[in-house]
């Protein structure tokens, strides 16, 4: 009898279905890894076993947990469950914490609910299981608030909420999808040390199908909230019987076809160049009489761009990738060093003296759904940086250069009268591209831009990155956390590592052999489908 | 901490320096002679000539400036023209109807329309809530003066529980309470309305963050989670409105104190302004600009204490 038996599970909401004859049982003790790209129902599955499902919700089938039927257990004995026999750590670290009270109080509120403890001896847990998840009471004591914490931080506490009280069945919604890939190697190393050291089963909920694969001993593929395939997880991935988890697998790891443009070095003038660009943040002066240092965000970093070239800007979250773009675009200026683009010095133009540069360099950023007015119809969106030209293009012309623009990235003329809301995330990418191509620029800087989309759509989105630097000759600057997308698409990438660049080279090169150990961690955190199996496939073969 | 209290202490004394500026000004920038406007057209050039000495209208403006500001530093507001005695008595005797007055009134609203809010919000789309809002709306809605005048019709003239109007005084302090209730009510019961309105959307929208679902996914009961986790964090818009509707209800109660006839600050800023008697008028106003200034101060010191990220920003 497994611990947690989910059968023909069904579930709409306000009459639009979300799940399908759901079938899942996790054992006690095992991992069970719950795939799926987004929209496919993971969420709402354990957001159901947790009866947390928001108004309007209807389930129907059977859900057991323990002996218990969950589907018709009364509110009351819910509550006893929740936060005793089932933990849950959620994706948002840095909302998941209630911001005005301290994170002893919330660890302690849930120890204190269920074994009605007194106030000492539940902080004396809390501080016990502070402690476990790595947040010691000397640096972190229980009195600190969120805000003074930081995302991987925040985590930790969550995941000593869920655990207090060593639950029988953990759940974690994409535990470490908002957090760089070093801290993602952390707390799932802490996850999987909690769910031995308590005997735990976890339900690891991610749209990774590497990082499950590293974590699960069997795997639930879910689509459009129906189960495609269910299997021992070296199994089910070697094997791939089901096509939909041969299509997921193959996205995971896909690698656009690029034509191998041999790097060309020094023949031209480098399309950019940076020089010893450093940028200082003045921090808030502690004392009176002690001028404050100020924070250096990006210190003394040199590289050039040639034209055409792709390079990948690496590293983890806070190493200054961000306020290095911000400076290439003009957005921000650096405190000290010059940046030239296209044989001119933009680190101190005014607003007007930028405009050639800035036709010639456009961005994409990571979020489509926040970059983008909703109340603005396609045509007017894609047409913004037309106003950079010198000779503004008529109605007509307009019109005709977005339609052009749009099939560019694979997009109809017939979107050019939709809202930006018609589109999926994938589609609102492409418009977000096309908008960046419409002025024909010789640079494209792109921050994340396919790190808030499903696997399939993000392969799709990083073909037209490919097909587009290879016929229009744009070069690319991808800020990336993700060694995964740097691999499929750059010739070269930087390693950065606080605000300098530690390594420099042939993007290969520099991931297969990292020299430096920013680049090693990097590396080794890295969440990677073929790995991942091959350890899978020996810890089976040892059992 | 402490320099975030001397920070808005500073920006107080500012505020209220300015607004001593303007007041002053205003006098200064009426048409004619302000003597003659406090005592009309019909008055006769001695009594001119007495009240310009007495206001000090010989000398010159920033003198005259620095006497006012200097007086007030050390509680002298001035005399009274029409009522021949110091404001700063005028102010305090007004006072003692006024200030506990809108006390009872904010307490009342407040301990309606918080519960009101948080249950309304918790029945979100509920036949509950609707008709909670619903009646919210019908008492934002409705003028305070005119159910000041159905309450005493039922309370005072119907079941004869109340006095319909007046004060005796605070000796009597049984006598004073029932004179202050009625009033109290009126003006307490449409605030209650706009702040049980705020209270609700604020909650439904801290309902909807995820800190929520972390409180329930460790086992506490909905209501449980409404007033611990919720409730302290939809207070920072609460908070705010509630400072502007203390010092409406300092100074914004003029109709219903004349509808009670009390002897409180409203009818004083009122008779003096019907009487041009600006001195009275000048010192209330910069009574009134001082406790605003108090009261904001008051609601920043709140906000650090529900919120601990603003302790730290600011």
């Amino acid at each position: 009898m497994s611990l947690l038996e989910i059968e023909k599970l069904s579930l709409s909401i306000h009459g639009a279905p979300i799940l399908r004859e759901v079938d899942i049982s996790v054992a006690s003790g095992e991992v069970m890894g719950l795939v799926g790209e987004s929209g496919s129902g993971k969420s709402m599955t354990a957001l159901t076993l947790m009866q947390l499902l928001p108004q309007g919700a209807r389930a129907s089938g059977r859900v057991t947990f323990d002996g218990i039927d969950i589907l018709s257990a009364p509110e009351s004995a819910m509550c006893r469950l929740r936060g005793d026999d089932i933990g849950m750590v959620f994706q948002e670290p840095m909302t998941a914490l209630n911001p005005v009270k301290t994170i002893g109080e919330q660890v302690a509120e849930g120890i204190r609910w269920h074994t009605g403890a007194n106030r000492a001896d539940a902080e004396a847990r809390a501080r016990a299981m502070l402690e476990r998840v790595g947040l010691p009471e000397k640096q972190f004591p229980l009195t600190r608030y969120p805000h003074e914490l930081s995302g991987g931080q925040r985590q930790r506490v969550v995941i000593a909420i869920a655990c207090a009280l060593k639950p029988k069945l953990l759940i974690a919604d994409e535990p470490t999808t908002a957090l760089d890939v070093v801290l993602q190697a952390q707390i799932l190393d802490l996850l999987r040390d909690l769910v031995d050291e308590n005997r735990m089963s976890l339900l690891l909920i991610s749209h990774d199908l590497a990082v499950v694969t590293d974590m699960s001993d069997r795997i639930t593929i879910m689509r459009h909230g129906e189960v495609m395939e269910e299997g021992e997880t070296a199994r089910t991935l070697t094997e791939q019987r089901h096509p939909y988890t041969r299509q997921l697998a193959e996205a995971s790891t896909h690698v656009p076809a690029r034509a191998k443009t041999p790097v060309q070095k020094g023949t031209t003038e480098p399309l950019l160049s940076v020089q010893n660009v450093t940028r200082d943040y003045p921090v808030r002066r502690e004392s009176l009489f002690r001028p404050a240092k100020p924070f250096r965000a990006v210190n003394n970093v040199s590289f050039s761009l040639d034209a055409g070239q792709t390079t990948a800007l690496v590293g983890r979250s806070g190493c200054g990738k961000s306020t290095l773009a911000r400076m290439i675009l003009a957005l921000d200026r650096p405190t000290s060093g010059a940046i030239a683009f296209l044989g001119e010095d933009i680190s101190a133009k005014s607003e007007a003296a930028l405009r050639p540069a800035r036709r010639n360099m456009q961005v994409v950023f990571q979020d489509p759904y926040g970059s983008f007015d909703p109340r603005h119809k396609v045509e007017r969106l894609v047409a913004e940086p037309l106003h950079l030209l010198d000779e503004k293009p008529g109605q007509a012309r307009r019109r005709e250069l977005v339609a052009e623009a749009l099939e560019q990235v694979g997009l109809q003329t017939s979107d050019l009268d939709k809202y930006p809301h018609e589109f999926s995330g994938g589609q609102r990418q492409r418009i977000s591209i096309a908008r960046a191509i419409i002025t024909k620029p010789k640079l494209v800087v792109a921050d994340e831009p396919v790190s808030a989309l499903d696997v399939s759509i993000r392969a799709q989105i990083l073909d037209l990155f490919a097909d587009l630097n290879e016929r229009l000759g744009v070069a690319y600057l991808f800020i990336t956390h993700d060694l995964t997308v740097a691999r499929a698409i750059t010739d070269t990438v930087m390693v950065m590592h606080d605000g300098e660049i530690v390594e420099h080279g042939i993007t290969n090169d520099v991931l297969n052999r990292p020299a430096t150990e920013p680049a090693k961690a990097l590396v080794a955190a890295a969440p990677d489908l073929q790995r991942a199996l091959e350890r899978r496939l020996e810890k089976v073969e040892r059992a | 901490m402490t320099t975030f209290l001397l920070k808005r202490l500073a920006i107080g004394l500012v505020t209220l320096l300015v607004a001593s500026i303007v007041v002053f000004g205003v006098l200064e920038v009426l048409p004619g002679d302000p003597a003659r406007i406090m005592l009309g057209m019909n008055a006769s050039p001695e009594a001119l000539q007495s009240l310009r000495a007495l206001m000090g209208l010989d000398q010159p403006l920033v003198t005259r400036y620095l006497n006012w500001l200097g007086g007030m530093a050390v509680g002298d507001f001035g005399a009274s023209i029409t009522y021949s005695s110091p404001v700063i008595d005028l102010i305090g005797e007004r006072l003692a109807v006024s200030l506990p007055l809108a006390m009872i009134a904010l307490l009342l609203s407040t301990l309606i329309a918080i519960p009101v809010g948080v249950f309304a919000a918790s029945r979100r789309g509920g036949v509950a809530d609707t008709i909670t809002m619903g009646t919210a709306q019908v008492g934002v809605a409705i003028p305070n003066f005119w159910f000041a005048l159905l309450l005493v019709y039922v309370f005072a003239v119907g079941l004869q529980l109340v006095p319909a109007g007046g004060f005796p005084s605070w000796n009597e302090p049984w006598a004073a309470m029932k004179a202050l209730i009625l009033p109290a009510v009126s003006l307490a019961l449409p605030q209650a309305a706009i702040l049980a309105r705020v209270t609700r959307s604020a909650m439904v929208e801290v309902m909807g963050e995820d800190y929520i679902r972390t409180a329930r996914a460790k086992g506490l009961p909905r209501k449980r989670v409404l007033w611990r986790h919720a409730l302290r964090n939809a207070l920072i818009p609460v908070l705010t409105i509630l400072g502007l509707q203390f010092a409406f209800l300092l100074a914004g109660t003029i109709i219903i104190e004349n509808v009670f006839y009390l002897p409180g600050l409203g009818r004083l800023i009122f008779q003096a302004i019907s009487q041009r008697d600006l001195i009275v008028v000048e010192g209330v106003v910069m009574l009134l600009v001082a406790s605003v200034v108090l009261i904001n101060l008051v609601v920043d010191i709140c906000y650090a204490v529900v919120d601990p990220r603003l302790r730290v920003r600011r």
